[in-house]
């Protein structure tokens, strides 16, 4: 069987596979490549003939015509502000509720998870427009907290925490405390939280970036240039007609560079973040 | 427990109810929330739908009015065809070519497994926006942009990306395609993961050559998550709006050629000031997308089933 194996190590169908994997990791990077190589470009570089695919030395230069557009570190400051709150507050509404579905017996419990499934369903731009004056009335337009309120509402965060505390949180450990005294709140807090935490850094990722790279609720509510997150910052710059192409890929550049980074230190976080919250 | 029960009767009866209450503390919440930030609002579109209003004026009840306008509209079916079109070609061969992926991925003998995991999911953490502004640097309207470059390569006329009927459509499904199809291979490969090796093995004694194997154990088993996909991938196609509005810049919502029915609703709505006709569109929008995520997620498992007859 061995043998076999190694014989096959040349086969031309080994060779294809291999071409056909290395083709697709190619055209998966080459855009990053490619914004790296614009980003440290003239603007100019992409009238040239046949085009330029080698990085130049304009790295600095574009990034301080970014920081001349758009005020980039505040815009920066401004997603990782809401993004972390709102993945807190996601997390402590998602692992209380996931918790009660998983270890408390009520009446209507079925019938309030199966609701909460539903809301899945829900797009998100049916209720955009009262979204939009609820917003208004509260005086939160243009705020990170008008923002971070819709993000508020995850049914995904509440089913993976059930899943994780009913797979992973022992009743007997729940009787036993609550025999020594223990409230529930506090069989929640110095029991239960400990024993969740993986379950925290998989739906923290899921919910972090699905706020960092949303588009359309920021853009709605986010109208002062003081208060733009990344996304709204980095659309603006290609909103005039007098394109600069260097300035807009070194824009993209650095706010990408940081979720590159994190994503190669934890990439297998990262996945299997992404194939538990979508396979369960 | 059960004898502990008996013995101490009124302690956990009160315990039940301690439990009770907790229970719905705890779920608290997410309803309050909901309600107010979810349920209200949703309900309120559909309310709103049925009136004319600016936004200042009283509003004034139209009944079916502001569905007929948007009914009439050639731009609104405009926008569904130009949804409809990106979201076939953007997401289709992303089933296809994730599959395929996901199997090689999976190959028993394959080198370099975790390269080439990470590297297909990488465009995965990009934003939209930010996928958005790259291609439209890779597909600019310019001779020279890499996108017409290469097709002058291979003796084809340059593109007018950013402004033609089907240039803007190639462009923006591209874009779909490419930051999504290592997402879906990588659910698809936490599928092939869950089949057990025996099968494989079994089929390869038997004779069975890899692409066999693919069609005939793969596929098949792999069913529900090719119909998790599809729905996900249909939900979120019908909500296109970051990709063409990057995409176009400035003039994303004076055109047709990629404009979506998200985009025809914030048009609507934030533009125009025409809030009855933007709630109507939301409504019709919640309809489609109940409509084709039901027709395409029973036709995926109408497929498999088709097969396993045949």
């Amino acid at each position: 069987m061995s043998q076999q194996a190694g014989s096959k190590k040349f086969s031309p169908g080994r060779i294809f596979i291999y071409l056909f994997l290395s083709l697709a990791s190619l055209l998966s990077l080459f855009p990053f490549y490619w914004m790296f190589v614009m980003a440290t470009r003239p603007s100019a570089a992409y009238n040239s003939i046949p085009p330029t695919i080698t990085p130049g030395n304009l790295l600095v230069d574009n990034f301080q015509k970014v920081l001349g557009a758009i005020d980039f570190f505040r815009a920066m400051g401004n997603t990782v502000i809401l993004c972390i709150s709102v993945t807190l507050v996601v997390l402590i509404i998602s692992s209380l509720a996931g918790y009660a579905f998983a270890k408390f017996k009520f009446p209507g419990k079925n019938g309030l998870f199966i609701a909460i499934l539903l809301t899945m369903v829900i797009p998100p731009q049916l209720g955009l427009i009262p979204q939009y004056y609820l917003i208004a009335e509260a005086g939160l337009l243009d705020t990170l907290q008008g923002v971070a309120v819709l993000f508020f509402l995850n049914p995904l965060g509440i089913f993976l925490m059930r899943q994780y505390v009913s797979n992973s949180v022992p009743d007997e450990l729940i009787e036993a405390a609550k025999l020594d005294g223990c409230s529930n709140f506090r069989i929640y807090r110095s029991i239960a939280l400990p024993i969740i935490l993986p379950a925290f850094a998989t739906l923290g990722i899921i919910v972090f970036t699905a706020v960092w790279g949303e588009f359309l609720w920021q853009f709605t509510i986010l109208r002062d240039p003081e208060m733009y997150t990344i996304q709204v910052a980095l659309a603006t710059l290609s909103n005039t007609f007098n394109i600069d192409f260097g300035m807009i890929m070194s824009g993209v550049f650095w706010a990408t560079v940081p979720l590159i980074i994190i994503f190669l230190l934890f990439n297998r976080l990262f996945i299997s973040s992404i194939t538990e919250g979508a396979v369960k | 427990m059960a004898s502990a029960k008996i013995s101490s009767n009124k302690k956990s009866m009160s315990e039940e109810k301690k439990d009770m209450i907790s229970g719905y503390l705890y779920i608290a919440p997410f309803f309050i929330i909901f309600a107010v930030i979810g349920l209200y609002p949703a309900l309120f579109s559909m309310f709103l739908a049925f009136q004319k209003w600016n936004g200042l004026a009283p509003m004034e009840f139209v009944g079916l009015h502001n569905f007929k306008i948007v009914l009439m509209d050639p731009l609104f079916w405009k926008s569904l065809y130009n949804t409809i079109i990106i979201a076939l070609m953007g997401t289709a061969p992303q089933l296809v070519i994730g599959i395929i992926l996901a199997f090689l991925l999976n190959l028993s003998f394959l080198r370099f497994r975790n390269f080439f995991r990470v590297t297909i999911f990488m465009p995965y953490i990009t934003s939209m926006v930010a996928v958005a502004l790259i291609f439209s640097v890779l597909f600019s309207n310019h001779e020279s942009s890499l996108a017409n470059y290469t097709l002058g390569l291979f003796g084809f006329d340059p593109v007018n990306w950013g402004a033609s009927e089907w240039g803007t459509k190639i462009a923006i499904s591209v874009m779909v395609f490419w930051r999504w199809v290592g997402y879906n291979t990588i659910i698809y490969l936490a599928g092939i993961q869950s089949i057990s090796n025996d099968l494989y093995e079994a089929a390869t004694i038997d004779g069975a050559n890899k692409f066999q194997q693919l069609i005939h154990i793969t596929m098949p088993l792999l069913k529900p998550f090719i119909i998790l996909t599809v729905f996900f991938s249909t939900v979120g196609s019908l909500q296109l709006f970051a990709e063409p509005t990057v995409f176009l810049g400035a003039s994303a919502f004076t055109r047709d050629e990629a404009m979506t029915v998200v985009m025809y609703l914030y048009r609507d709505a934030f533009k125009l000031q025409s809030f009855g006709t933007a709630s109507a569109t939301a409504v019709i929008l919640l309809v489609i997308i109940i409509l084709f995520s039901a027709i395409n997620t029973l036709a995926t498992s109408g497929f498999g089933r088709k097969k396993k007859g045949a």
